[in-house]
């Protein structure tokens, strides 16, 4: 019963092939099981889960939309009285006194909590090596990064140890992980799913939003989480539509954009192969096919790093050994119990944030750096309004690269910077995106094709992602590991 | 060019104590970083509005509603400092 997907398992539910008991003490088997290979877990949460779950079968009412799921949440979401680490020294004994808004709308729509997944530390990073608990690794291959920063919730969700999680994207934190571990992952439009009680990493670039095992599970979960929230004011009174009337598998009359500048140099040639494989299949479906170019897209890992690393030295500074979190134990006076703690809390990746951030917002070169991002950031804004003009979806690769070794990058971070460029200006341009499987490497490594759609147009996300992965079979292999 | 020093006075604002060891591997390290940033230098920015606020947001207004939840000793308990009729106690500043 661990293989299926969201929709599969309330079917089993609803006409009692098993129980929500059964099904809960079956992911927590397999989690004991198979975590010690791929580290997918910070925290397990099996009382929690069971109780849950019993609740759930005492009422043997399975209509709810999520009812009786078992999934996990990455390490930045909070819940009440459940500990929350974001993979951080700094908030290793961290446990939330509240739940994270949409923790709270998973509950009301009936999920199980199995535990809390693995990131990079406090979401910087593309392979959850930044991770204070150790890497996550694929399942792929064992020897590979499933990605990151949401390693864990992809490698949980590819490896059967959930139906479903749910991650954070920065700058395709949930894409491209999604992409090397070969399942669906969801960015949703900046706004659409309160970010209240998600740790933050930049501000004005922050989502969190389903990985699963189908896009049809994503819809379904997005449904449960979207929505204005009176507790994060960046939410929009954009209203929520029901995502499974998009759920088509004819694509006649859709048109669909190629991006040439994200089919250029630096993209793995047999990832490009296999996404034009997958234009081939959306064309058969009747999508309308055309190229247009973001000609600023070259200047993406600059501009969003400048920007985020701003936002992230700024929200960095809440770390103080004072208020919560990590305090150092040789500190006297004040002054040193902020460097102490703070030195002694945070790990590398962390550390480059807050200096490139305070540099770049420091007097004398905010007009360089910060401004200027800022500035390109809108313009790039403006090239996504453009080509939506002509149509409805974009098509591109979500990693340029593929699944990458343990250590390959790990001392050097401008190239795992660039691991995010084609995922990256959907978050600056606030918009959403979705990495379906689109095939695989001659090593066997997974490849992930990329959909674009303008902000708050997910239910294109899923007509097109549904049309795809309904006429290919790249989502439902199984890893062996 | 960024030089030891610069990494120094960073951390220092950024209330970093970094080791030598953490400032020989950063120096590098920031100053690719920032390298590759000088090529936005050659996009036209001019009379380009900065943008932060991408779905065009502006204020958010809710009702003047008495929430009952009391957060106030939970989060105090969080604090790795002692506590004192309700306040964080912290060590001597100078």
């Amino acid at each position: 019963m661990i293989h299926l997907s969201i929709k599969q398992t309330q079917e089993g539910l609803r006409n009692k092939e098993f129980t929500a008991t059964e099904l809960t003490q079956a992911y927590l088997d397999r989690i004991e099981q198979t975590d010690h290979k791929l580290n997918a877990f910070v925290t397990v949460t099996p009382e929690i889960a069971l109780e849950q779950a019993k609740k759930i079968d005492e009422k043997a009412d399975f209509s709810g939309i999520l009812t009786g799921i078992p999934m996990n949440l990455k390490d930045v979401v909070c819940t009440d009285g459940i500990k929350t680490t974001a993979s951080s020294k700094m908030l290793e004994n961290f446990v939330p006194p509240y739940n994270a808004h949409l923790y709270d709308r998973l509950l009301d729509a009936g999920v199980i909590l199995l535990g809390k997944t693995n990131t990079d530390e406090f979401t910087m990073g593309s392979s959850s090596e930044n991770s204070y608990f150790g890497t996550s690794r694929n399942p792929w291959n064992l020897d590979y990064v499933p990605g990151g920063s949401s390693g864990g919730p992809a490698a949980s969700v590819a490896g059967d140890q959930s139906v479903f999680s749910i991650g954070t994207d920065t700058g395709g934190s949930i894409r491209q992980p999604a992409s090397l571990c070969s399942i669906v992952g969801l960015k949703v439009t900046y706004g659409r799913i309160p970010r209240h009680g998600c740790i933050p990493y930049a501000s004005s670039f922050d989502t969190s939003g389903p990985m699963t095992k189908t896009v049809e599970d994503a819809a379904l979960v997005l449904q449960a989480m979207a929505g204005q929230s009176e507790k994060d004011a960046t939410t929009v009174d954009v209203p929520v539509p029901d995502y499974s009337q998009y759920l088509k598998t004819d694509l006649t009359g859709v048109k669909l954009g190629l991006p040439k500048e994200y089919f250029t140099e630096g993209v793995d040639k047999e990832v490009s192969d296999a996404v034009m494989q997958g234009v081939e299949v959306l064309k058969k479906l009747g999508a309308e096919i055309t190229e247009v170019s973001l000609p600023l897209t070259k200047y993406a890992i600059p501009t969003y790093y400048m920007l985020v690393k701003s936002e992230g030295s700024s929200n960095m500074s809440r770390y103080d050994g004072v208020k919560y979190g990590h305090a150092s134990d040789q500190a006297k006076e004040l002054e040193e119990i902020y460097l102490k703690s703070r030195s002694e809390g945070f790990g590398d990746e962390v550390k480059r944030t807050i200096m490139i951030g305070t540099y770049a917002l420091s007097a004398g070169y905010y007009d360089a750096f910060y401004l200027k991002a800022a500035k390109v950031r809108a313009l790039m804004k403006r090239e996504f309004d453009e080509v939506f003009k002509s149509c409805d979806a974009l098509i591109t690769p979500t990693s340029p690269i593929l699944p990458f070794k343990i250590g390959e990058k790990v001392d050097d971070p401008l190239s795992m910077y660039m691991a995010d460029i084609l995922t990256t200006p959907v978050n600056l341009a606030g918009i959403c995106g979705m990495s379906v499987p689109a095939g695989f490497s001659s090593n066997g490594l997974p490849i992930g094709m990329q959909i674009i759609a303008n902000q708050f147009e997910e239910g294109k996300l899923f007509h097109v992602g549904h049309a795809f992965e309904t006429a290919t079979t790249w989502g439902s292999k199984k890893p062996q590991f | 060019m960024l030089t030891k020093d610069d990494v120094k006075k960073i951390a220092d604002l950024a209330k970093l104590q970094l080791s030598e060891a953490e400032i020989e591997k950063f120096l590098p390290q920031l100053q690719q970083i920032l390298d590759n940033a000088k090529m936005l230098e050659e996009v036209d920015t001019e009379g380009v509005e900065p943008i932060a606020q991408i779905t065009g947001v502006e204020n958010m207004v809710y009702g003047d509603s008495v929430e009952t939840e009391n957060l106030a000793p939970l989060l105090l308990a969080q604090s790795p400092q002692p506590i004192e009729r309700n306040m964080i106690k912290v060590s001597n500043i100078l």
